[in-house]
């Protein structure tokens, strides 16, 4: 059965930056429909473990296996570059922190999210803009503002575009650094609610990189707590902030309000 | 009643949980020692000990919300045994979307979110579809008495017996097998306590004092 075999396996992952750890020795299995959280403080490691997962920093060592939609278990890090760009725009997709870094801020909104479409080969332009529009749509954009260009929307609207240009070529697993972070808290509880349930309606697996522990309690299943570069903590997500073992969990959870 | 634990529907044997506090000098907390407990299908437990005894961290146990150092947890999942303590987190969330429900004292809630959406949640992420889902959500808060006109509002600036019965509602709705509730009543007010009971399935009572 599908659910039997990870959709991601990491095993080892390290990368140093020079002498410094970026991360040490991290495994992790991820499975179909499940959303993993990455907690610790800045400099923990936390998005150097994300850019090693999915393909976007080479680590010193270790191994990162993916599986495919035809059930072909690949090796992240050793695949042919088009390969790895092809898997990239297909079966995975990225939020970054800062919506721009996501956006296309030279193209309409309709556009962002139409040209992903393009690049695995829908030509219709009917179609392309009617799949653009409902997916504004899904992430609550007006859909009068399908002409927009990026930078006339809020930080929060552009959260918003940045999702729906990601999920709408229907990825399996969904990376996201910091996917609330720097948006104002009212608009954060929104996106929330949004996140939540698409990830629940396309059966999506992700793995969410926060600073914000209240974040990981509404959005993941799993959390790793990661401090200098290593998993000193895992478990279910209730687990680990209810009941933290490791010294540094209890401090990070003691540390908050209300996580 | 067989009474030996091998057709209970929840097991408890020799349950151990200990609290270190790291950022307080390394305190050791003993709350559990040695828990002993068997419920059979259709049964209800009351746990009745003082405030302070570890009647919530017992709960929270069985959920596996709290990690015991010694003892096993043997709930029937799916017609097979599986031991809670050592469980993998995968097969814990298998056992919590179909076996295991839990309602706590406190609603936790993503802000803004309408109480009807808040209800229908485990449903969903069960994989029932959103207008049965919808359905039994809104049987559920009828009988628990929450006025339809509050339905479409974020149950955060409900009262707390509101928030309470919308937390009970979320709990229901699952239909586990096994349903966990802690003090689900301790913020009724009187008129309400008093129909507490029929508001619960229907099933046999027995008191039992822990050890």
């Amino acid at each position: 059965m599908d659910g039997d075999v990870p959709l991601l396996r990491a095993r080892g992952v390290t990368r140093y930056y020079g002498s410094r750890v970026g991360c040490r020795d991290v495994g992790l299995d991820l499975w179909p429909g499940e959303v993993l959280g990455v907690v610790g403080e800045s400099g923990s490691g936390k998005t150097t473990l994300l850019g090693c997962l999915s393909g976007r920093l080479e680590p010193s060592a270790g191994t990162v296996e993916f599986r495919q939609r035809d059930g072909r278990v690949v090796d992240v890090l050793r695949m042919p570059e088009p390969a790895l760009r092809k898997l990239a725009r297909t079966d995975w997709g990225i939020v970054h922190q800062n919506p721009r870094d996501g956006l296309r801020l030279g193209v309409t909104a309709g556009a962002n999210v139409g040209e992903r479409l393009m690049a695995l080969g829908a030509r219709h332009y009917g179609q392309i803009r009617s799949a653009a529009v409902d997916w504004l749509g899904r992430v609550e954009i007006d859909r009068e503002r399908v002409d927009d260009w990026p930078e006339t929307f809020s930080s929060g609207m552009q959260q918003r575009l940045q999702i729906a240009r990601t999920l709408v070529t229907e990825p399996r697993l969904v990376f996201m650094d910091e996917p609330t972070g720097g948006l104002d808290v009212s608009v954060q509880a929104r996106l929330l609610d949004l996140l939540r349930r698409l990830v629940t309606d396309l059966g999506l697996s992700a793995i969410i990189v926060t600073h914000d522990l209240a974040v990981t309690r509404l959005l993941a299943h799993r959390l790793l707590v990661m401090r200098g570069g290593e998993v000193v903590e895992s478990g279910l997500t209730d687990q680990v902030l209810d009941d933290p073992q490791h010294p540094y969990t209890q401090l990070l959870v003691s540390s908050v309000l209300q996580p | 009643m067989s009474g030996d634990g091998h057709d209970a529907a929840l097991l408890v044997e020799g349950l151990h949980k200990t609290f270190t506090l790291h950022t307080q000098g390394g305190i050791q907390l003993p709350v559990l020692r040695g828990v002993d407990l068997a419920v059979y299908p259709g049964e209800c437990v009351a746990l009745t000990d003082p405030s302070g005894s570890g009647k919530s961290t017992l709960l929270r146990a069985v959920y596996a919300n709290y990690r015991p150092q010694r003892g096993r947890i043997v709930v029937s999942h799916d017609g097979r045994p599986v031991d809670m303590v050592v469980a993998a987190p995968r097969e814990l969330l298998a056992v919590r979307r179909r076996t295991i429900g839990y309602v706590s004292q406190f609603l936790r809630v993503i802000p803004r979110v309408p109480t009807l959406e808040v209800v229908i949640d485990p449903l969903r992420a069960f994989g029932v579809d959103r207008d049965t889902a919808l359905t039994r959500g809104r049987a559920l808060l009828a009988r628990l008495r929450i006025p339809e006109r509050l339905w479409s509002l974020s149950p955060v600036t409900f009262s707390g017996g509101e928030q309470q019965r919308v937390n009970l509602a979320r709990g229901f709705i699952g239909g586990h097998p096994i349903l966990l509730l802690d003090e689900p009543t301790a913020r009724w007010r009187g008129a309400w306590r008093s129909s507490a009971p029929s508001t619960t399935p229907r099933c046999a009572r027995r008191w039992r004092r822990g050890p």
